[in-house]
């Protein structure tokens, strides 16, 4: 039983990282938030009360307007007499894809190209990190607007173009952090005993970048969905009809005046979700890592 | 100092003709033919292959890519598919429109980031600390598309203080066109002054935990002045590295800005630009951009190098 002996140890500070979450309400807010819009998407089929693409011929007033919230359209209907919240709950669906898609490749791809960059000494090493150097000095939504409009817009390239741009700034800390890493003792104890470098990666370095990953993981997806809801709103985004929030405010944004719900709505579903990832990307820095951000 | 920017800058070159690779590869390696795009479907293959040869598309790649680099030279950044006009002069009328909403919106940004990052750092975990990080972080997750239709909303269309859209030309009428300009650069501002709060925060925050602080207080100078004659001197010299790497972000908002408010700026150029695939602007735009950003982040670091010797030398 010499698993229990050295079982404790982890536990316990993964309880104390636990603790310390659950005793941050803005993280548990933003966990709560997150779920219910995870939920909503993956039941879009059951929770939305209508089909969102069917256009409802009575879905529009007699002089052709959308119809105001209430009755049978909870949150009113959109321009072709679409019911919005059924559009909302759908649009969630190409929202999430698309910040879970984009943002876990670019994590994956940042934590890659990072730690290669720092273990890797040398030229290789410094041309990854200089080519880090050139990524950043692209701003990253006119960048994305070319890409995505030079490689015709659909909802996997929007996916594809934001994960090829949001690595570089991941990779830049995982790289900050492995260069400090192989330093330490415990890296080089590893490779004094014979490990090669593919078994300190993996074995030694990699655990130690997963409250990274995770950080990043959740804050990265806040801004993904930003920046999909700002493409779409562009039209270089996600293509109508496929239902996406940053797309319907587009479609409507000159009924402000007469169907203001048309935007406000959409807007307040972007503003949320964005929120909800980043109070709960912000919480898991702070329980994993309590001296960091204070 | 001399010696520092001229190694500064010697550092700079093999980035920047990364940067134009990228740039050049963006358009040339990407499916589609260019020739094909500027004559449409129906060209016939003989005249295709004329504009390929007058293109210069027949040559192998890498001689392609050095005579561009030769145009880039004498600013040649090629003509546009629409009008013909060239892609350089189209960027220069509309930069200057794009840098009165940037200047603008960063005076916005610092007048609101100031007093909530200082108030903030006064009694970190207290209830205003907290109002003002949420407030923070609720700006960094607002879409700028969506606040610019908010403030439409509320300013324009409930209250018609300022009409939604129009633009006049500083020099036509500047009181007009501060006016006009105002929805826009708060817009775009708001999303700059929650990252500066952010920032500005975590730096008073470092610098009042400093000795030299202790010590002004240990002497008995009273709360407030602590802050503002001692630590936000020190607090202030990393803000304004942010501030000035802030450009980047302000030049992709302005394509969302000058889109909802129908600013003729640089980033109107470009979704028009988008819309009407024309290759040669998106191209001159992305790299001008690029060469923007790079420009500033290089004067932030010459400032960076005045303001604190040790980086000269470190």
């Amino acid at each position: 039983m010499t698993v229990t002996l050295n079982a404790p140890a982890r536990p316990k500070s993964r309880n104390r990282t636990l603790t310390r979450f659950r005793r941050n309400p803005a993280a548990i807010v933003g966990l709560v938030v997150c779920l219910l819009i995870v939920l909503a998407a993956l039941a879009a089929p059951w929770l939305a009360p209508h089909d969102p693409d069917f256009q409802f011929p009575e879905g529009l007033t007699l002089e052709g307007a959308p119809q105001p919230p209430g009755g049978l359209y909870p949150l009113g209907t959109d321009l072709l007499g679409r019911d919005l919240l059924s559009r909302l709950i759908w649009g969630a669906r190409a929202s999430l894809t698309v910040g879970f898609v984009a943002n876990g490749a670019a994590v994956l791809l940042g934590v890659l190209i990072g730690a290669l960059g720092a273990l890797t000494r040398g030229w290789v090493g410094t041309a990854i990190m200089r080519f880090t150097d050139v990524m950043l000095a692209f701003p990253v939504l006119l960048l994305a607007i070319a890409l995505t409009a030079i490689l015709k817009p659909s909802l996997w390239i929007v996916a594809l173009v934001i994960a090829l741009i949001n690595w570089v700034p991941i990779a830049r800390v995982v790289y900050s952090e492995v260069a400090s890493l192989r330093e330490r003792e415990f890296v080089e104890a590893a490779g004094a005993v014979g490990a090669g470098a593919g078994r300190i990666l993996t074995r030694h370095i990699l655990p130690h970048l997963i409250p990274t990953a995770l950080v990043w993981g959740s804050l990265g997806v806040g801004t993904t969905v930003l920046l999909e809801a700002t493409l779409s709103f562009l039209g270089v985004g996600v293509q109508p009809p496929t239902p996406s929030w940053g797309g319907v405010i587009n479609e409507s944004q000159s009924y402000l005046t007469t169907a203001p719900w048309l935007v406000l709505a959409p807007g307040a579903a972007i503003l949320l979700t964005s929120l909800g990832f980043n109070l709960l990307g912000e919480g898991l820095r702070d329980a994993l890592d309590p001296k960091g951000g204070r | 100092m001399l010696i520092f920017a001229a190694r500064r800058l010697l550092a700079a070159i093999p980035t920047l003709l990364v940067v134009t690779l990228l740039v050049f590869a963006l358009v040339r390696l990407l499916p589609g033919d260019p020739a094909r795009l500027q004559l449409g479907e129906e060209a016939t293959p003989q005249a295709l292959t004329e504009l390929r040869h007058k293109m210069g598309l027949d040559r192998p790649v890498a001689v392609q890519y050095v005579s561009w680099l030769g145009d880039l030279g004498q600013l040649n950044l090629g003509r546009s598919l629409q009008d013909n006009t060239t892609v350089s002069s189209l960027i220069a009328q509309k930069l200057p429109t794009t840098f009165e909403l940037a200047l603008l919106s960063l005076l916005i940004a610092v007048a609101l980031a100031l007093p909530a990052g200082i108030l903030s750092a006064l009694r970190p975990g207290g209830a205003l600390d907290r109002l003002v990080t949420l407030l923070a972080l609720s700006g960094i997750s607002l879409p700028t598309f969506f606040l610019g239709i908010l403030l439409i909303y509320i300013f324009s269309v409930n209250l018609a203080w300022i009409p939604a859209s129009g633009y006049v030309g500083l020099s036509e009428n500047a009181g007009l066109n501060l006016k006009l300009m105002l929805l826009p650069a708060v817009t775009l501002g708001v999303g700059s002054a929650a990252v500066l709060t952010r920032f500005l925060r975590s730096s008073l925050l470092e610098v009042l935990n400093q000795d030299y602080v202790r010590t002004a207080r240990a002497k008995g100078v009273a709360g407030r002045l602590v802050i503002v004659k001692h630590a936000l001197r020190n607090a202030l010299i990393p803000v304004v590295t942010v501030l000035g790497l802030q450009l980047g972000g302000l030049l992709g908002g302005a394509v969302v800005t000058e889109q909802i408010f129908s600013v003729p700026g640089f980033g109107r150029l470009l979704v028009d630009a988008v819309f009407t695939r024309d290759l040669p602007v998106i191209q001159g735009m992305v790299l001008t951009s690029a060469a923007l950003v790079f420009l500033v982040s290089f004067l932030v670091d010459l400032a960076y190098g005045a303001i604190d010797p040790r980086v000269r030398f470190g």
